[in-house]
């Protein structure tokens, strides 16, 4: 049985191997990580100073990308907004990837009734799209980052626990493991010791894939005012405070978080995409 | 014969989790803190007439596993119970907003079908420069959330240029057409990129089979071979997208309406989620599973139609 | 250019083909032909060339290829031609019969679809016709016309390769060209796919060129051998001849690693060393490195085709032809 990396189909194959995109997303998640890592000490203002006199000013010196509605600075919102928008994100994927390397491992590895029954619940949960199951969260326990991020941990979980399942199934045929076993290596220990640092590349590939649709997804959650609190500076949210302004003809404080949004995803997608092909073509 | 009784199996696979599903559904009410009546009046005036309603409604006074069922047995014929926040029945409330939804997905469905194939098949086929271009537009198409095309569009299309109307659902088919041009193609993007992309490398690996070589050299037109050798044999592929497809399109409503202000199922669901109405998301969630199972069931009875190696048996439909 | 009054079904001169990223040409002056219903066997290792040669009579050569020489097809240029005259050409004058039938059929469509697809998508014949000729080609093979309606899945790899021969028929061609027909085949179904294409060939009286690496089939159903190594021809002639009297020392060492019934017990003689690597430039004789024969002379000047004595259609690429006397198994 062959491993193949459970990717969304849309990112099935593509060849990004030659094209220029690559260096420049490289450069980009890395320009991104730094700003949300240094942007508490980088901002040119509060993020939250209200000047409702000065509304939706276009850029100046002292605004290098204009104020919002409320006459918030943007640089500083976007630079902070950062902190939250790659957060959020980051949880879902630690999250998901423990769990899912846990109980895939734990699936294949025990097999039998507990591999069925796990195999059924990814089942059930792939029914439910990452973004429903956040929303039916968000419906009983109110807004807020946490609950979000639990509920798309959760429907991120099966793509992490498939792909580790059939990797551990392909690995515990291999002769090493038995080797081990008749040496009186417990279970647990040839998973961690041995397993585990075998099949962490492919895994970790798919998981940075996975952080893209999770930035998608929470950053759709705060567009609907569902994620996180008003006034916690977050690329979706300034979408969703900025989307009154573009109807009145002020786009600019609305189209540089979807900017951003974007450029962001883009680059997460082509370099999990990239180290995805790498680890792909290095198991052959 | 072996055809029904796979279908048969697969109907009741579907069932099962569909089942499974509604558990989930139901049983979301019960994560809530405090007790269930409390939770689904937060808010709202607790009189007591409201108070012995919603026990009667949820039988909250009786065992979970009664409650479950006599919940379920209400939702089979079709009553979602009623809404606390419109104060009517959640049916009715989605009769009403039911259409314009199906035409905004309609609408979307057949630009990314329309669209994507189109694109996928060029870049398998033409290559070079024409793949670059696809490759890296469709890089940004799935990198591009439906909510933050809606914004850009509608800044562009609606405000800007004032092509379209920026907001609202319209009157009359025509109107409604041209209201729900800009949300069907921010509704659309993500997925047009996707499609193209599994349509692409679905053809790419048809290209590459020794059986296009030999129509080739038996002089079929090279036209033919694309359509009959290599388009046709990469179909099963695009098909199986088809329940993720229509999920994506149902669950993407939610962003889409409430960026265009459109009121339709999407909109209710944004709207009864930040009004704690959860009898109404309730019903949406599980419409939104339900259809992504039945399209999903569709595809899987399809498949051996499309593919004769999977009725066959020589090829898994999982594959 | 051609000195007999009708054009041999297949002329190939001088073919030079150059792959991009090679340091040699995988074809090397490859001179070839195969006259009106006559069988000809190319018989070489896998990497020799003999498919390439085989595919260029249909103008399929790998993209990027420079190519020098000509392949002529009933005295037409097939490197000169049009993409409409190409397409002709493939229909109705030459067909292949490819090595693997599971690979070579689409799985999607049925067989009768395969079989018709070429004469009616280029409108050479209407769909009835191409159906009812369909339906009488699967009997000629010994297939019911039933199996016009299965999809290739539905049937066995023997079956399949009468499929193929059915096909290659369809267009009813001077030329066929069978590129390693059996090797995907057990030997039984081999057997019978070979006697079905010698009953064929005889029926329909088209010229054959049979691509293998099984000396013993070439033996039994051609008329002429070449014998290919490393992109060049090393010999050819009579069939009868060549195995008789090998004048390469490349055929003899070829037919002493054959195991034989009638010796048994004798130990096969492997040919020591490989075929030369297509990123190397190639001085002299390419088989040098391997021959027992070799010389000083081989390694630095290629060999010219020399005639047997007395049997001028027997010629061999060797300097040292003549110190190879004798038969094969004493080699």
């Amino acid at each position: 049985m062959t491993a193949v990396l459970t990717r969304r189909p849309g990112l099935a194959r593509l060849r990004t191997a030659r094209s220029p995109l690559h260096p420049l997303c490289l450069g980009l998640v890395g320009l991104v990580t730094a700003a949300a890592l240094l942007a508490p000490w980088i901002v040119p203002h509060d993020p939250n100073a209200v000047d409702l006199g000065n509304a939706l000013a276009g850029p100046s010196a002292a605004h290098p990308l204009g104020v919002d509605a409320a006459g918030r600075d943007t640089l500083s919102r976007l630079l902070l907004g950062a902190r939250t928008s790659l957060l959020g994100p980051l949880g879902v994927v630690l999250f998901s990837t423990l769990a899912g390397l846990a109980i895939g491992m734990a699936a294949a590895w025990r097999g039998g009734w507990l591999d069925s029954v796990l195999s059924r619940s990814t089942e059930l949960v792939f029914a439910f799209p990452g973004m429903l199951l956040a929303i039916l969260v968000v419906s009983v326990h109110g807004e807020g980052l946490l609950a979000p991020v639990i509920a798309l941990s959760l429907a991120y979980l099966p793509y992490v626990s498939r792909l580790t399942r059939s990797l551990v199934l392909a690995e515990r045929a291999r002769p090493y493991v038995s080797a081990y076993r008749v040496q009186g290596h417990s279970a647990p220990q040839i998973c961690l010791r041995h397993v585990l640092p075998n099949i962490a590349p492919v895994v970790l590939a798919q998981s940075a894939i996975n952080f893209g649709y999770a930035l998608m997804d929470l950053a759709g959650l705060s567009f609907l005012g569902l994620g996180v609190p008003a006034l916690t500076p977050d690329w979706g949210r300034m979408v969703f405070d900025g989307q009154t302004a573009v109807q009145h003809g002020y786009p600019l404080s609305a189209v540089l978080p979807c900017v951003f949004i974007v450029l962001t995803v883009v680059a997460f997608n082509v370099v999990g995409e990239r180290w995805a092909d790498r680890v792909a073509r290095r198991d052959r | 014969m072996s055809f029904l009784r796979f279908a048969a199996r697969r109907v009741a696979e579907m069932a099962a989790t569909l089942l499974a599903a509604s558990f989930v559904v139901f049983g979301a009410l019960y994560l809530a803190p405090g007790n269930p009546a409390g939770f689904l009046l937060a808010g709202r005036s607790a009189s007591p007439d409201a108070l012995a309603a919603i026990n009667a409604q949820y039988h909250l006074d009786e065992p979970f596993a009664v409650r479950y069922l006599s919940w379920l047995g209400d939702v089979v014929q079709g009553d979602f119970g009623r809404s606390l926040t419109y104060r009517t029945d959640v049916s009715r409330l989605l009769a009403d907003r039911l259409p314009t939804t199906l035409l905004l997905i309609g609408m979307a469905l057949v630009v990314v079908v329309v669209v994507g194939l189109l694109l996928g098949r060029l870049s398998a086929v033409r290559g070079g420069a024409t793949d670059t271009a696809v490759l890296v537009g469709t890089a940004f198409a799935v990198g591009t959330p439906s909510f933050v095309a809606a914004v850009l569009l509608q800044g562009v299309f609606a405000v800007q240029l004032g092509w379209f109307p920026s907001s609202g659902a319209g009157d009359g088919l025509l109107d409604e057409v041209r209201h729900l041009t800009l949300p069907a193609i921010a509704l659309a993007l993500y997925l047009i990129g996707m499609l193209a992309r599994v349509t692409r490398s679905a053809m790419l690996e048809a290209l590459d089979s020794e059986h296009v070589t030999v129509a080739r050299s038996r002089g079929v037109p090279e036209r033919q071979v694309i359509r009959r050798h290599v388009f046709r044999n990469s179909l099963g592929t695009v098909l199986t997208t088809g329940g993720l497809i229509v999920s994506t399109l149902l669950v993407c409503t939610v962003l889409v309406e409430t960026a265009f202000s459109i009121g339709g199922v999407g909109q209710l669901l944004e709207l009864s989620t930040s009004t704690k109405d959860f009898p109404t998301v309730q019903a949406i969630s599980l419409i939104i599973v339900a259809l992504f199972m039945s399209v999903n069931l569709v595809v899987d009875l399809l498949l051996p139609l499309v593919d004769p190696r999977i009725a066959l048996g020589t090829r898994s439909s999982s594959a | 250019m051609t000195p007999t009054r009708t054009p041999h079904a297949l002329d190939v001169q001088g073919l030079r083909v150059t792959l991009p990223g090679t340091a040699r040409p995988v074809l090397d002056g490859v001179d070839l032909h195969v006259a009106a219903g006559e069988t000809v066997a190319l018989v070489g290792e896998s990497g020799s060339g003999k498919s390439l040669t085989s595919r260029g009579a249909l103008g399929l050569l790998p993209p990027g290829a420079t190519v020098a020489g000509r392949i002529r097809v009933r005295g037409h240029d097939v490197l000169a031609m049009k993409p409409e005259q190409l397409r002709a050409l493939r229909t109705d004058t030459v067909a292949m019969i490819f090595q693997d039938p599971r690979a070579a059929l689409n799985p999607m469509r049925r067989i009768g679809d395969f079989l018709v697809e070429s004469v009616t998508l280029t409108r050479t014949m209407n769909r009835a016709d191409a159906t009812a000729r369909a339906g009488e080609l699967l009997q000629a093979v010994g297939l019911d016309a039933s199996a016009l309606r299965a999809y290739p899945g539905q049937v066995s790899g023997g079956m399949l390769q009468r499929v193929m021969i059915a096909a290659a028929l369809m267009g009813d061609p001077e030329l066929l060209l069978a590129d390693e027909p059996t090797t995907a085949l057990d030997v039984t179904t081999q057997a019978e796919v070979v006697a079905l294409l010698a009953e064929l060939r005889a029926r329909f009286r088209t010229g054959l060129l049979f691509v293998t690496h099984d000396l013993d089939l070439a033996a039994a159903i051609s008329d002429r051998v070449y014998v290919m190594y490393a992109g060049r021809i090393a010999e050819s002639g009579p069939a009868e001849a060549l195995f008789a009297r090998p004048r390469h020392p490349y055929t003899a060492a070829l037919l002493a690693s054959t195991p034989r019934l009638e010796a048994p017990g004798g130990r096969l003689a492997a040919i020591g060393g490989h075929p030369p690597d297509l990123r190397r430039e190639l001085t002299g004789c390419p088989f040098a490195a391997r021959c027992p024969l070799a010389t000083e002379l081989c390694e630095r000047q290629a060999p010219e085709q020399r005639t047997a004595p007395g049997l001028p259609d027997h010629r061999a690429a060797c300097h040292h032809t003549d110190r190879l006397e004798g038969s094969p198994v004493d080699a």
